[in-house]
C-alpha cells in the first residue's frame, strides 16, 4: 500500500556492507513476507468488507445475486427501518451514557483508592491491591446472581444505574491496581513540597497528583469508556427493557433469536461496528499508549 | 510493610510521627471505593459461594443441600463438555494467535518495519488489530452473518471457486460447529499479541540483532534465540491474560450458537448462564461459577509461578 512512498528511503538506512546474505530482508523474499502479509490482512478485513457490501443491499438483490455481488444501487431503506424500528439512537444514547458515566465515576474511584494506596501508603495496602487484582479476574457469572437478586430487592433490577454502579467497581477495581503501581513512584519532592505549604490532602490530590496524572488517568478513561462500551453479559441480564438497552445487548438480543433477514443483519451489523471504529479512530493514540503500557507493568 | 526496610535516610519516612497520623488520614479516600467494593464484589462472591451448597430456584426458601451440586457436577455430562470446549476456546484464543501473534509481530517489525518503513508495518498491524477493537457481540454478529447456511458469504465464496462441496451449515452442524467459533475466536484475537509483542519489540537492544547477524545467524535463529526470549514477560502477559478471557468467554456462544447444536459450543459461563436464568436452577449455576472462578485463579496462580521462576532462571544466567 504505502510501500512506494517508503522505496526511496531505503538505501540510506543500509550501511551494512557485510557479505552476508539475508534473503528474508534483501531478496525478493521481502516482497513475497509483504504479500503473504497483505494477503493475511484481507482475510482479517474480508467480513468488513462483505458486511459494508450487504449493508447497502436491497433484499431482492441480495437473493438474486447474493453476497459477493457488488450492489448495484445504494439501498439505505433497509439500514432506516432497521434504525426507527429498534430505535437505534436510543440504543446509542444508553451505551454512550453508561460507559460515559462508568469511565468517570471509575476513574474518580480509581484515583482515590490509589491516592490512598500508593501515596498514602497506608497500612496493608499490598494485600488490598492484590484483592484489587483478584477481583479483576472473577468471571462475571460468579456475581451475577446475588447483584440480580440485590438489585431486585432495592429496585435497581432493570435500570442503568445499576450497570453503572457494577462496571464502576469492577473497571476501577482494575484501574485501582495500575495507579497504585504507578504512583508508588510519585515524586516525593513534590508532595513533600506542597505539604510545606501548607497543602492539606485534598489539596495535594486535586492540585499536585491529579495534573501530574493526567496522561495516566486519560489512559484509563478511554480503556474504562470502551470496555463498557464492548460489555455484553450483565447489561444482558440487568437490562431488559428494550428503551434501556446498550447497542451490543439490542443487537445481540436480535442476532441470537434469528429474527432479521440478511440485509437487515448486515444493516444491523455495520451500525454495531461503526461506533467501535469512530472511537478506535478518535483514541488510536491512547490506545496504542495504554495497551503497551498495561503489558508492561 | 516496605517503609520498615527502607534506610532512614529516604525522604518518605524521614518525618517520623507526624507522617503516621497522616498515614492515617488516607484512609477516607479508601471508603468510598472499599464500601462499593464489599458491596459490589465481596459480599455477591461470598453469596454466591453460599448458594453453591444450596438448592434454590431464585425465589421462596433456600434448602441447604451440601455437596450435592458438586456431586453432580462431576456426573454431568454438559459440565465436561463444557470444560472440554473451554480447553478448545484457549487453543483458538491463547495458542494459536499468541504463536501466530509473535511470527507476524516479528516479521512486521523486523521485514517490513525496516525494508518497507515504519508507516506500512504500522498500517498492517492497525489492520489486523481491527477485529479487536469490535464489542465482542457485534463480532459475532458479523461471522455468523458470514456463515450463514444457505446464502452466506462463505458458502457462496466456496461455490463460486468450485468448492460446493465443502459448504456447510457450519454453526449448525455438531461436527464443524465448535471448529468454527475457534476460527471466529482466532480472528477476533490475533490484533492484541501483534500489537504487544511489536511494542515490546522496540524495547529490544538493536544491538543484539547486529551481533547475531555479524555471527551469520538467519532471521529464523535470531527469531529463536533472540526475538522470543527477549520479550517472554508480554508473552507471559499475553498467555494469562487471553487464557482468563478464554475461560470466560460469553458473548460469542451467547450471539452464535447458544451452546449448541447440543452441548457441542456450550462453555461453563454460557452453562451457568443456562441454569441462573433459564432453568431457575440457582445453586447449581452457582456451584459452576465457582468451579470457574477457582480454575481460573489457579491458573494464573500456576502462569505467576511459572513466570517468576524463569525470572529467576535468566538472571542466574
Amino acid at each position: 500500500m504505502s510501500a512506494t512512498d517508503t522505496a526511496p528511503r531505503a538505501p540510506v538506512s543500509t550501511p551494512a556492507p557485510s557479505g552476508r546474505r539475508d534473503r528474508y530482508r534483501r531478496g525478493p523474499m521481502r516482497w513475497l513476507v509483504l504479500a503473504l502479509l497483505i494477503a493475511g490482512a484481507a482475510v482479517v478485513l474480508f467480513p468488513f468488507a462483505i458486511i459494508l457490501l450487504n449493508a447497502f443491499k436491497s433484499p431482492t438483490e441480495y437473493s438474486n445475486a447474493g453476497p459477493l455481488a457488488f450492489p448495484t444501487e445504494i439501498y439505505v431503506e433497509g439500514m432506516i427501518d432497521f434504525w426507527n424500528q429498534v430505535n437505534f439512537g436510543r440504543k446509542l444514547w444508553n451505551s454512550f451514557m453508561i460507559a460515559g458515566s462508568v469511565a468517570v465515576l471509575g476513574v474518580v474511584v480509581s484515583l482515590f483508592n490509589a491516592y490512598a494506596l500508593g501515596i498514602g501508603r497506608v497500612k496493608g495496602r499490598l494485600s488490598i491491591v492484590v484483592l484489587f487484582l483478584i477481583a479483576n479476574m472473577l468471571p462475571h457469572e460468579a456475581l451475577v446472581y446475588p447483584l440480580y437478586w440485590m438489585a431486585n430487592q432495592v429496585g435497581l433490577y432493570n435500570t442503568q444505574l445499576a450497570v453503572i454502579i457494577i462496571f464502576t467497581v469492577i473497571q476501577s477495581a482494575f484501574g485501582t491496581y495500575l495507579l497504585a503501581s504507578v504512583f508508588g513512584t510519585f515524586p516525593q519532592e513534590l508532595l513533600e513540597a506542597a505539604k510545606l505549604d501548607g497543602a492539606s490532602k485534598w489539596q495535594i490530590l486535586w492540585r499536585v497528583v491529579f495534573p501530574i496524572s493526567r496522561p495516566t488517568l486519560s489512559v484509563l478513561f478511554v480503556f474504562f469508556f470502551i470496555w463498557t462500551w464492548n460489555e455484553f453479559f450483565i447489561p444482558l441480564i440487568f437490562l431488559i427493557s428494550n428503551d434501556r438497552q446498550t447497542v451490543p445487548v439490542a443487537l445481540g438480543v436480535l442476532e441470537g433469536e434469528r429474527l432479521m433477514d440478511a440485509t437487515t443483519t448486515s444493516a444491523a451489523a455495520l451500525l454495531g461496528v461503526i461506533p467501535a471504529v469512530i472511537f478506535f479512530l478518535i483514541f488510536q493514540r491512547t490506545l496504542a499508549r495504554g495497551i503497551t503500557a498495561g503489558a508492561v507493568k | 510493610m516496605s517503609t520498615l526496610t527502607k534506610p532512614p535516610a529516604t525522604r518518605a519516612s524521614g518525618t517520623g510521627t507526624p507522617d503516621r497520623s497522616s498515614s492515617r488520614g488516607y484512609w477516607l479516600y479508601l471508603l468510598p471505593g472499599g464500601l462499593l467494593f464489599a458491596a459490589v464484589i465481596i459480599l455477591p462472591f461470598g453469596m454466591n459461594l453460599g448458594l453453591s451448597f444450596a438448592s434454590w430456584p431464585g425465589v421462596g426458601d433456600i434448602e441447604w443441600t451440601g455437596t450435592e451440586n458438586y456431586v453432580r457436577l462431576f456426573g454431568d455430562e454438559t459440565f465436561w463438555a463444557s470444560f472440554r470446549n473451554s480447553v478448545a476456546m484457549i487453543i483458538a484464543m491463547v495458542v494459536v494467535p499468541t504463536a501466530v501473534g509473535l511470527l507476524l509481530a516479528s516479521v512486521l517489525f523486523d521485514v517490513i518495519g525496516k525494508r518497507f518503513g515504519g508507516r506500512t508495518a504500522s498500517t498492517l498491524r492497525a489492520l489486523y488489530y481491527l477485529p479487536q477493537i469490535l464489542p465482542v457481540a457485534i463480532a459475532g454478529i458479523v461471522m455468523g452473518w458470514i456463515l450463514r447456511p444457505q446464502d452466506g458469504a462463505l458458502n457462496t465464496l466456496l461455490e463460486a471457486v468450485g468448492l460446493g462441496d465443502v459448504t456447510q451449515n457450519w454453526l449448525g452442524d455438531p461436527g464443524t460447529a465448535l471448529p468454527s467459533v475457534m476460527a471466529i475466536m482466532v480472528w477476533v484475537q490475533i490484533g492484541y499479541p501483534v500489537v504487544i509483542f511489536m511494542a515490546a519489540l522496540q524495547r529490544v537492544d538493536p544491538e543484539l540483532y547486529e551481533a547475531a547477524e555479524i555471527d551469520g545467524a538467519g532471521w529464523f535463529r535470531r527469531f529463536r534465540a533472540i526475538t522470543i526470549p527477549q520479550i517472554r514477560p508480554e508473552t507471559f502477559v499475553v498467555a494469562l491474560t487471553c487464557t482468563i478471557a478464554a475461560m470466560k468467554v460469553f458473548g460469542p456462544v451467547f450471539v452464535l450458537t447458544r451452546g449448541g447444536p447440543g452441548d457441542a459450543t456450550n462453555v461453563p459461563s454460557y452453562f451457568a448462564y443456562q441454569n441462573f436464568f433459564e432453568r431457575a436452577d440457582v445453586g447449581y449455576g452457582a456451584a459452576i461459577s465457582t468451579i470457574l472462578t477457582l480454575i481460573i485463579i489457579v491458573l494464573s496462580v500456576i502462569f505467576i509461578r511459572f513466570q517468576a521462576k524463569s525470572e529467576r532462571k535468566e538472571r542466574g544466567r
